[in-house]
């Protein structure tokens, strides 16, 4: 177990290097010249932005500006942002905990909500109430999630003034309750419809008519035999959804003014912050690399037959 | 509905669930209710949404209009305008000149810094000095360069300074400095009333980057906080001397990430001056806030500008231009897409400056058979289409598409949107002399006079000539406008040379900008300057 | 565009069909007949095929639905409510903020949003299936050499990569936001096609196969992809509605296709600022979204139901 999991660590290795150089090279070929773009309309002093870019280290060449990034990045040090002069730690410390806070919100709703429904469709498979939930995931898989968003805030905020239509600078739960349903919507139709398959597929398994056979109770057949199997797939969602949970923020939080990662991103872009980017998009893949060998280690729990040596 | 109420139910479940666990909740400051004042201002302060400045508060190096504002509260200029945009006078006792070319500043007596220190000739002089180095790299570097000496402090690319300070300032007395200028410019005074004219206090220069994120100066309110990307916060100075003293007890400038969200907040009583009501909400401002409208023109302009180099215009007659202008229904547009946000240019300088007059023409008026048959009779436009590019992120999409169909279903002439994906991208393209073959231009007024609107933008030196458009006539009535003797004489002169663009088009004018704001009902006297700002001394609370 | 939709679906039923016939003739072909025996009389099958035949018919000929033009703007009907009444009519949905027929562009609009969604999806199967075929029966070093790669790319979040590919372009042509969506997207069919090549490579037909001499590519090509390729089309037509939703998603964000471009993503960008107005300039193009998706998806999902024998 130990050894396994050293050597997946091992391994994460090459794909962090590999989607930090990729996020670099992606924000190297950006037009748009970050330095000059802070004078906007106005006139700007060529000799100016030389100096500053010499200053900023961005006339160096890109295998030279990744090596400093990747140096400064082992000390712990994520850069600086051009434009207002802060650690680009800084503005990470003040965006994640927010939108981690909204990705686990939703995902603890995919997790509740849709392993339920799928559970409640899959035990009885085929009837109407499993159709109809199949056709209501469905539609929600088919809705892009702004739209969902759009149509939820306008009803919900506007129309019926239950809730406000943004979400405030501390961002309490309270507030969060809409915009992580809208982000929860899709991995919510997905991980129903996975469990409910998964659920049919066991429930007709030999090992089911065992337990049922030997006389287990209901609670029991269901809470250990069948779950317990019809989880793995499932898991396996869960594990990279968390990753692409925080990458689609993006939408939601534009739509209910959350300031976490996803509007930070969507402006550092815009003014050209690459530091704050391949800071942001780095912590997202090293989430995601993280939560895939939790899953792979969770297979071990759920799945008596595997062993990692 | 069932469902709807269940998942409710589900999703507070979970907030219980969480919130026992979760690291680092709530900080205790944001209000939960949904409705209702904010809690977290404090009484008599006023609050505006306002976007981070993009930059760290040094008047030097702010140039956006978010960073001005907090500038402009923190620091008092020698001068200021008011709302039709005539000087007063704020810091500065008086500013003369005989010739144009040197000037004398007498300072008001007894004013202070914030943190005491007594506001001096020097500190005027030194800062002045100080943002033109080249070795300090600020922005606004080139706003000195009238100054005589310039050249020695910010040489140019390549080239070190030979002086630290400019030879054209010089401090007579404790309260009286001169500035002698390379050459005569008549209205140089309207000029030193922008915002990075401002004085320094000696801890300044300690420790310029810490002093930029907590500001010291001598305006009308004092730094309280700056809460990155959340809140910058201000109180009013109850030792300021100058007519703008502030009439309330400080302002919060809020940042909100969409101008949606601002104006939801406003409605609900959380927000109390917004600047710009967003393009969503626009349709029922006027509706939604009845008489706390803010709704007014200022001194900044919408063009067209043909890059001269381009395939489609180089060499064109400009009769085809003026053909283009009068293809566009700008009342039509102003009124539908752009929901009375502009109001329509009949001339190059905007209403509200100095100098601004009605001309006699009909080139700016919507008129399409006259523009078919101008387009026609002088050449036409190669390949018959154009593009106008402009920055996909500045909500300019809709008027571009109105005005390209527009020029389309008047003349005939294939008129295409080119979007940049970004300003950044857009200014790049423009810079390099890449663009397809015009572009979307805009102007807001440094100073209120009708030179800020003419020689900035189409004399053949201007840095911001990007559409490259170059006329001997027009350089040579800009230099007339330059040498004159006296202000209203120079004015004038550049009235006349506005007469001539008509003729030579290096632009079509549009419209000019409306603000449309409005205010809460907790806070009153709400007014603009003369480029579309809050006049935020003036707010009182109720 | 939508050509290489119609094209692909037979190349993968008929040489599957026909090409492992010499070996083992009877269990491929009865998966794949069995499969469109069972997709005939599955409902949700027959609904969503008709409805991508209708979406395919708008987006090759519009002028069947509409003689309006869609870039044909008159501001004096600036912002027209619908005329329910007018069914097929030019004034029947209204009119969008340039005046112009908020019917006729939606019919238009399907071209461009299927062309992106189809030329994606064919994209990313071609080169995700290849990437995974490699990985799957190589193994060994290619394998972590194609997997870690495929993990670099998968870890990325989409959307944001997207974001800025696209930001990275000046131009917003439709090659474009189909390079954008491609670059990050190949990644879970590789995954799926290793995971699908690895269960069968081992199988007799292909150790017969290899014993008879065959060559390497001769293996890969009649034998593995014909036999591996069932997920990978489950998959993608799935995909293909995901795409579909990408792109307006994009659109959203103001950063997919933009005008003159006719797209329901570039008409759900504008409606967006009348959404408190009025509504329907973004909830009809929003609608249409929709109905494209759920119906590659009910596709995706009966064609699954079809060939996963485990569920029959």
């Amino acid at each position: 177990m130990g050894r396994y999991v050293a050597r997946r660590l091992l391994q994460m290795i090459p794909v962090f290097l590999g989607s930090t150089l990729l996020v670099f090279c992606m924000m190297y070929a950006l037009p748009g010249d970050p330095v000059r773009a802070l004078a906007g309309e106005q006139t700007v002093d060529p000799a100016q932005i030389a100096a500053l870019k010499k200053d900023l280290g961005l006339d160096l060449p890109l295998w030279h500006q990744y090596w400093n990034y990747l140096v400064n990045l082992f000390q712990g040090d994520f850069g600086t942002q051009i434009a207002s002069g802060r650690p680009v730690a800084e503005i990470i410390s003040e965006a994640f905990p927010i939108t981690i806070r909204l990705a686990l919100f939703a995902f603890t709703f995919v997790v509740v909500a849709g392993i339920s429904i799928g559970i409640f469709a899959g035990l009885k498979a085929d009837t109407l109430r499993d159709r109809g939930l199949l056709i209501l995931t469905l539609l929600l898989i088919s809705v892009p999630s702004f739209v969902l968003g759009l149509v939820a805030q306008s009803f919900f905020a506007h129309q019926l003034g239950w809730v406000d239509p943004n979400v405030s600078d501390a961002a309490p739960w309270g507030e969060l309750i809409l915009p992580a349903t809208v982000l929860a919507s899709l991995s919510l139709a997905y991980v129903a419809r996975l469990t409910r398959t998964s659920v049919a597929e066991n429930l007709r398994s030999d090992y089911m008519r065992t337990a049922v056979a030997k006389g287990l109770p209901k609670r029991r057949i269901i809470g250990v035999h069948l779950m317990r199997n019809s989880l793995i797939p499932v898991v396996t969602f869960l594990g990279t959804d968390l990753g692409a949970l925080l990458g689609g923020a993006v939408v939601t939080e534009g739509i209910f003014n959350v300031k976490g990662v996803g509007y930070t991103v969507f402006g550092a872009l815009k003014s050209r912050e690459g530091s704050t980017v391949v800071g942001i998009v780095t912590l997202i893949v090293v989430i995601y690399l993280v939560a895939s060998l939790l899953v792979d280690l969770l297979y071990a729990v759920l799945d008596p037959r595997i062993r990692y040596a | 509905m069932r469902g709807a109420k269940s998942a409710k139910w589900v999703a507070g479940a979970i907030v219980v669930a969480l919130s026992a666990t979760a690291c680092g909740g709530s900080d205790g400051g944001g209000d939960t209710g949904s409705t209702g004042k904010d809690k977290s201002k404090p009484a008599g302060y006023i609050s505006m949404d306002l976007t981070e400045p993009q930059k760290p508060l040094n008047p030097g190096d702010t140039n956006e209009s978010q960073g001005a504002y907090v500038i402009r509260s923190v620091f008092t200029q020698l001068l200021t305008f008011d709302e039709a945009g005539k000087i007063v006078y704020t810091n500065a006792e008086s500013v003369k000149s005989d010739d144009s070319k040197t000037w004398t500043v007498k300072l008001k007596k007894g004013w202070k810094f914030h943190n005491g220190e007594a506001v001096t000739a020097e500190s005027y002089v030194n800062a002045w000095n100080w943002y033109a180095a080249a070795k300090n790299k600020v922005q606004n570097a080139p706003w000195f360069s009238d100054i005589k000496g310039f050249k020695s402090v910010n040489p140019g690319e390549g080239k070190t300074a030979t002086s630290e300070k400019m030879e054209g300032l010089k401090v007579v007395d404790e309260t009286t400095f001169t500035i002698e200028l390379e050459k005569p410019v008549p209205y140089f005074e309207y000029k030193i009333g922008y915002s990075t004219f401002a004085p320094l206090p000696k801890v300044f220069y300690n420790d310029p980057k810490g002093f930029a994120q907590k500001p010291i100066g001598n305006g009308p309110y004092i730094f309280e906080k700056w809460d990155h990307k959340k809140l910058i916060q201000v109180k009013a100075n109850p030792d300021y001397q100058g007519p703008n003293k502030a009439k309330n007890k400080g302002i919060q400038f809020k940042n909100y990430s969409t101008v949606e969200a601002a104006y939801q907040d406003l409605l609900s009583g959380k927000l109390d001056i917004i600047r710009q009501v967003g393009p969503k909400d626009l349709p029922k401002y006027h509706q939604d806030l009845g008489d706390r409208v803010v709704d007014k023109e200022f001194a900044g302009v919408q063009t067209l500008v043909p890059a001269f180099y381009s395939k489609t215009f180089k060499g064109i007659d400009p009769k085809v231009i003026q053909g283009l202008s009068m293809a566009i229904n700008r009342d039509q547009i102003t009124k539908t897409v752009l929901n009375n946000t502009r109001t329509p240019l009949k001339g190059f300088t905007p209403k509200g400056v100095e100098g601004y007059q009605e001309l006699d023409t009909d080139v700016f008026t919507f008129n399409p058979t006259k523009a078919k048959q101008l387009v026609k009779d002088n050449g036409g436009v190669p390949g018959n289409k154009m593009w106008i590019q402009y920055n996909a992120d500045g909500g300019h999409k809709e008027w571009v598409t109105a005005v390209c169909e527009s020029i389309r279903n008047a003349t005939g002439v294939d008129c295409i949107g080119d979007p940049k994906p970004d300003f950044q991208t857009d200014l790049e393209a423009r810079d390099a002399d890449k663009v397809k073959s015009a572009y979307r231009g805009g102007w807001i007024a440094d100073y209120p006079l009708n030179v800020n609107f003419l020689r900035e933008l189409y004399d053949s030196n201007a840095e911001s000539n990007n559409g490259r458009f170059k006329d001997k006539a027009v350089d040579e009535a800009f230099r007339k406008g330059d040498n004159a003797k006296t202000l209203e004489e120079s004015i004038k002169l550049y009235q006349d040379a506005e007469k001539m663009l008509v003729e030579k088009m290096p632009a079509i004018p549009l419209w000019q900008y409306r603000t449309n704001g409005g205010h809460s009902k907790e806070v009153a006297n709400v007014d603009l300057d003369f480029h579309g700002e809050y006049v935020l001394t003036d707010v009182t609370t109720k | 565009m939508p050509e290489a939709l119609t094209v692909k679906d037979e190349k993968a039923t008929e040489p599957t069909a026909a090409a492992p016939a010499p070996e083992k003739a009877a269990k491929p072909r009865s998966l794949w007949s069995d499969a469109w025996h069972d997709l005939r009389r599955n409902p949700l099958f027959v609904a969503s095929a008709v409805l991508i035949a209708l979406l395919l018919t708008m987006a090759f000929f519009p002028g069947l639905f509409t003689s309006a033009d869609p870039r044909y703007a008159n501001l004096d009907y600036y912002l027209q409510k619908p005329k329910w009444g007018n069914v097929f009519d030019k004034d029947w949905l209204g009119y969008d903020v340039q005046g112009r027929s908020i019917y006729a562009r939606v019919i238009y609009g399907a071209r461009a949003s299927i062309a992106v969604a189809v030329a994606v999806t064919a994209i990313v199967t071609l080169l995700g299936t290849v990437v995974g075929m490699l990985a799957g029966y190589f193994g060994g070093w290619i394998d972590t050499l194609l997997s870690r790669i495929t993990d670099i790319f998968f870890g990325v979040p989409f959307i944001l990569g997207a974001m800025v590919v696209l930001t990275s372009f000046e131009v917003r042509a439709l090659y474009v936001v189909i390079l954008a969506l491609a670059f990050l997207g190949w990644t879970q069919i590789a995954r799926v096609a290793r995971g699908s090549v690895l269960t069968i490579k081992n199988a007799d037909y292909v150790q017969a196969a290899k014993a008879l001499g065959a060559s390497t590519p001769r293996i890969l090509l009649k034998h593995i992809v014909p036999n591996a390729i069932a997920p990978v089309i489950v998959v993608a037509t799935i995909a293909l509605g995901g795409y579909i939703s990408a792109e307006a998603t994009l659109s959203f964000l103001g950063i997919g296709l933009a005008e003159p471009t006719v797209s329901w993503g570039v008409d759900i960008s504008s409606g967006q600022e009348q959404l408190r107005n009025q509504p329907s300039i973004l909830m009809i193009p929003s609608f249409m979204v929709s109905v494209t998706v759920l119906a590659f998806i009910m596709l995706g999902d009966a064609v699954r139901n079809a060939l996963d024998p485990k569920l029959r």
